[in-house]
């Protein structure tokens, strides 16, 4: 079950990528329409993260391609933001809140040139969209959980994009700085805005995202929140048996590497 | 004079090292430099069989070649070998420093190119090598203009690609997705590395280099949560290193190195001890026993 859209801003065609031969996204089309809230749900180990990282040209795909705006990443950088995960920076790090924030300036800067007084204007101006302006000279390390997501939202806000990708954004926040969050979201994809979040909670999927990705390796369902937020997909995600697919890819790797964990 | 020109050799060698060092340490690197600083003797040794010279550029680019390969080899275990870093770290360097020993008391058995000299090396011996040009006119030591070059060369460095490499120690990821190469980076943070250890540790053994890789970088990331005041205050706590280390060996009568690499490790005790933020026993007295 999947839409077919015109113009998407995004356009992911047989989209496959493995880790060592085992198979962690199997055959992804997708697409999304300009303006979407859209949320990319599935169970643990679905392939979400690794669906973003290989948008964003962090992991080698193995075969398929990803158009963003109808070009190649490297054409469009400076219009795409992206939110990594909160845990895979370290939070001692010796940086204020506003370097980590200008940070989101420095794709628009180049080589060699240091950010200007317009570009700390933006800075602050994120940090102010975020609620954070008074901690602007906080060290990282003092911050909450929920503190150091803001400050990571307001570095994708600073880097001034039409579409963002967040990986996990609401994992491990407060429950005010979820509102924050998604009021924040909500605002930019009215001003027409693409957003794409990975979630996992599914009790909140439904009133946040207008636009939904269903995925398991395989993409189960793709469209507007209302026509594939159904039990049917969400059995079919969710489902108790892993997927005939990756039993066998789990088989062939216990098999070749006895002693080693998988990732 | 030549108690000044120890310690100012000294200096700008803790000042080198440690601003990279700073990088290193956030980095989660900081055994690379224990890695290179061995792992480019067969390269050395390499450069002077087939050129037949002791000649310090030529030495330089070849450890500067030899430096990257190593990690190059680290960075190749690591990431396809499946093997974790410390592990790649630790089978390279030995490997390429045994064949640099091998090759030295093989071929370069007679020369003036022997382990004692690569590894303790004798920063006391600075003020006797100087530079004498053609009609004669003493320029000072030779170990020093190397060295002075090498430190202007990590400033700029540093100064061109702050941005880059603020950004790809802090969060690689994001550092990639509005394309800021983090492999580029990371071999150009290497080869200043390499370069470096190798000018560094003519003058001061290997010893002393990895001391003041870490050591001040160390100290300094303790006592603040600013990245560009731990740069300030590495280069502050080298100089320091040096001119104490210098006096302490005076005193006892001993190796100049040695005395300057237990400056480092006491200053870092210290910092662990009483630093305002970090420090065990601050900790003690504004919060009492109870919490850690």
């Amino acid at each position: 079950m999947s839409a077919e859209i015109e113009n998407p801003v995004l356009e992911i065609h047989d989209l496959t990528v493995t880790y060592s031969k085992k198979p962690v996204l199997w055959d992804v089309d997708m697409t999304i329409p300009k303006g979407s809230l859209a949320g990319i749900i599935g169970p643990n180990g679905a392939g979400k993260s690794t669906l973003i990282k290989s948008i964003m040209g962090l992991v080698p795909i193995a075969s398929g391609y990803i158009k963003i705006f109808d070009k190649d990443l490297k054409e469009v950088r400076k219009n795409v933001s992206y939110v990594p995960q909160r845990g895979s920076v370290d939070w001692d790090f010796p940086a204020s809140v506003v370097d980590v924030v200008m940070m989101g300036r420095y794709g628009h800067l180049g080589f060699f040139n240091y950010p200007k007084k317009a570009d700390k204007e933006v800075a602050l101006d994120a940090l102010r969209k975020v609620g954070m302006d008074a901690y602007k000279n906080r060290q990282i390390s003092e911050l909450s959980g929920g503190q150091q997501q803001r400050v990571f939202l307001a570095r994708a806000i600073a880097q001034q994009a039409d579409i963002y990708f967040m990986d996990e954004p609401f994992a491990g926040v407060d429950a005010a700085t979820e509102r924050a969050i998604i009021s924040l979201l909500k605002e930019l994809a009215d001003k027409g805005k693409t957003i794409v979040v990975v979630h996992h909670d599914l009790q909140t999927a439904p009133n946040y995202f207008d636009w939904m990705v269903l995925l398991n390796t395989r993409l189960v369902a793709h469209g507007p929140t209302q026509e594939v937020f159904n039990d049917e997909n969400l059995k079919e995600t969710y489902g108790g048996k892993l997927t005939l697919l990756s039993e066998i890819s789990k088989l062939l790797e216990n098999k070749r590497f006895p002693a080693r964990e998988a990732k | 004079m030549n108690a000044f020109l120890i310690i100012l050799t000294g200096s700008l060698v803790a000042i080198t090292c440690g601003l990279l060092g700073c990088f290193l340490i956030l980095r989660k690197m900081a055994m690379i430099g224990d890695a290179i600083s061995h792992s480019v003797l067969p390269g050395i040794v390499i450069a002077y069989l087939v050129a037949g010279s002791r000649d310090s550029t030529l030495m330089l680019i070849a450890a500067a070649i030899t430096g990257v390969f190593t990690t190059f080899i680290i960075e190749f275990l690591n990431k396809h070998g499946r093997l974790q870093s410390d592990a790649s770290i630790g089978v390279t360097f030995t490997w390429l420093f045994a064949i640099g020993v091998i090759l030295i008391s093989a071929y370069a058995g007679q020369v003036d190119l022997d382990q004692d000299c690569v590894l303790y090396g004798e920063i006391a011996y600075v003020p006797l090598d100087s530079w004498i040009t053609g009609s004669g006119i003493n320029l000072g030591p030779r170990a020093l203009y190397i060295i002075g070059f090498v430190l202007l060369l990590v400033i700029f460095f540093i100064v061109i690609g702050y941005k880059e490499l603020f950004l790809t120690t802090f969060d690689p990821a994001f550092a990639s997705a509005i394309g800021i190469s983090v492999t580029l980076w990371h071999y150009l943070l290497m080869t200043m590395v390499s370069i470096t250890t190798v000018a560094s540790f003519e003058l001061v053994g290997a010893i002393l280099v990895i001391a003041f890789l870490i050591a001040p970088a160390a100290t300094a990331y303790l006592l603040t949560d600013k990245f560009k005041t731990m740069l300030f205050l590495t280069v502050i706590i080298g100089v320091i290193t040096s001119f104490s280390g210098y006096y302490l060996a005076e005193w006892i009568n001993g190796s100049i190195s040695g005395a300057m690499s237990v400056i480092s490790g006491l200053l870092f005790a210290l910092a662990f001890l009483f630093s305002p933020k970090e420090g065990i026993v601050v900790k003690r007295v504004k919060y009492g026993f109870k919490t850690n």
